[in-house]
């Protein structure tokens, strides 16, 4: 099984997988215990506005969809914490915004023949040194924010309304935790892409919820399930030559449902 | 003479419009333990939140040690009436109770053991200490109801409150909670929303009844020594309070 990876992109793409698959462990756990599933969709697919601006523009793509990201995420928490009953109205209406501005802005492009189906269901075949230094960096931040900020993230996911009368400044770390998310998603988006994007963020987290009786732990189990299924997924995709995207969700989605399975059998046969 | 610990004047509040408190004046002294009772939606769990700042204060004033609410939290102690928020949240109890610490007197990441040993003392008070490493959901609500207080009690307030402490909790866990809120009154101010008048009588110096308005009584003693037929009667003193309102 290891002589697929001797290739550099084989290589690239198993070092960016697991990178990728613990933020999306980590970010994934804090969307999930925060309800904010719609939110991250609608971050997804505004930073696709972003694509269309960088390639209008002639930015890196990356650089061009974290900033629609971080904006619509900075957008998204102002709203959510004036508005908590609208909120998924603008969640919506920005989503849709978002993805409009893009599509209108590489038509604007002359010339441009843009290769979507690597933005829509990821290219992790085509990452390079560049991008995992970037993905390490990103990694390297989250994991500050958490350690650093656990008190503060834990209370105010929990129970914003406590750690609002223990003194947290319950809007800023709201705030910081989806701008947090916000790069975490596009970075996600790499290797799975915009439509699969909520799938990987959610489906590992699902199963580490029910193993883990703490948020850290539930991060923790998240990142390592996550790096499972993507290893598993790159070399299927390898072998059948599959896109691996896509690859990667089928197996998290096969891995969820042996879980449930074996989880089922365990509690008939504790019987 | 004792000292104020909280002052509240003319104190009007609406959500939309029509006011659900109106001209509301309470003055509690040090040690002071009022029960506050009245019907449901009778406004007791907004002034609760006026008092913690949660709601903003429109009309009249409230004050904690004559300061704004705001600059007081560090020595307000909270149980809210609603302890089922997020039982699906993946949190251990002793999590939870940590965290009723004061935020700006942390270390640098995680909790002191200080802190640690705080927050299993204040479940120990509350009788929950063999549950500290259970996740919160997996608790019946009495139980939840219990650590809850134990948040409350973690940064040692001068001022507890407590929005029906004792809904869902067994009789003899009542009773126990209540001595520690007697024994805890020896070191600070609480006041306790309740329907149940009963109980309440036999630990509260001070009763406040709200519906929209506030009716205080507070010498309560003639009528917590007695009571008839083995508990009191709950209407008779609603109709006293409505009477003396009136
Ligand atoms: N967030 C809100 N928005 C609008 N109206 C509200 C809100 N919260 C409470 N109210 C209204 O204010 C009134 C007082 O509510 P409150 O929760 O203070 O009553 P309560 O005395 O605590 O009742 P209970 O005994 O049921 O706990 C009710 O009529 C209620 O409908
Ligand atoms: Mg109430």
């Amino acid at each position: 099984m290891f002589e697929i990876f001797t290739t550099d992109f084989m290589q690239n793409a198993l070092i960016a997988g697991i990178i990728v698959s613990l933020i999306s462990g980590i970010i994934g756990s804090l969307i999930v215990v925060n309800r904010m599933v719609f939110l991250a969709g609608g971050i997804a697919h505004t930073s696709y506005g972003g694509i269309g601006f960088a390639i209008f523009l002639g930015l890196p793509i990356f650089l061009g969809a974290s900033i629609f990201a971080i904006i619509a995420s900075i957008l998204m928490s102002f709203l959510a914490l004036k508005y908590k009953d609208r909120v998924d109205t603008f969640i919506g209406l920005i989503w849709a915004t978002g993805m409009a501005i893009g599509v209108i802005l590489i038509d604007l492009t002359p010339g441009y023949n843009v290769d979507l189906m690597s933005y829509l269901f990821g290219s992790i075949l085509a990452v390079e040194t560049g991008d995992i230094y970037t993905m390490f960096s990103i990694l390297i931040v989250i994991l500050v924010f958490i350690v650093f900020g656990y008190r503060n993230i834990l209370a105010v996911s929990y129970d914003s309304q406590y750690a609002h009368i223990r003194g947290i400044n319950v809007g800023l770390f709201y705030t910081l935790i989806l701008v947090i998310s916000s790069i975490g998603i596009v970075i996600t988006m790499k290797v799975v892409g915009l439509i699969l994007v909520i799938a990987m963020l959610t489906i590992p987290v699902f199963i580490a919820e029910k193993i883990s009786n703490s948020l850290i732990w539930m991060m923790i189990a998240s990142g390592l399930i996550s790096t499972l299924f993507t290893i598993t997924g790159l070399v299927v995709s390898y072998y059948y030559n599959f896109t691996t995207g896509a690859t990667i969700i089928l197996v998290s989605v096969a891995g969820m449902i042996l879980f449930l399975g074996v989880q089922k059998i365990y509690s008939i046969v504790k019987k | 003479m004792s000292k104020k610990i909280l002052e509240i004047d003319n104190l009007t509040f609406d959500y939309d419009g029509t006011n659900v408190l109106e001209n509301i004046n309470l003055s509690l002294d040090e040690k002071d333990f009022l029960a506050i009772i009245g019907p449901n939606g009778g406004g007791k769990s907004t002034l609760l939140n006026l008092i913690l700042g949660i709601l903003e204060t429109k009309n009249g004033k409230i004050t904690i040690n004559n300061q704004d609410p705001s600059k007081q939290l560090s020595n307000i102690g909270y149980v809210p009436q609603n302890t089922n928020i997020n039982t699906s949240f993946p949190i251990k109890v002793i999590e939870v109770v940590l965290m009723g610490h004061i935020s700006d007197k942390k270390p640098l990441f995680g909790y002191s053991d200080a802190e640690k040993a705080c927050a299993l003392g204040a479940l120990t008070q509350v009788g929950m200490e063999q549950f500290a490493n259970a996740k919160i959901g997996s608790l019946s609500g009495g139980q939840r109801q219990r650590v809850m207080i134990a948040r409350a009690l973690c940064n040692h307030p001068t001022l507890l409150l407590l929005d029906e402490p004792t809904a869902s909790i067994d009789v003899d866990g009542q009773r126990k909670i209540y001595e520690l809120l007697k024994d805890l009154n020896k070191l600070m101010t609480i006041i306790v929303v309740s329907h149940d008048i009963s109980v309440t009588l036999n630990y509260a110096n001070k009763v406040a009844y709200i519906n929209k308005f506030l009716t205080l009584h507070n010498n309560i003693s003639r009528f917590s020594t007695t009571p008839q037929n083995g508990h009191f009667c709950e209407v008779e003193l609603m109709q006293m309070f409505r009477n003396k309102n009136v």
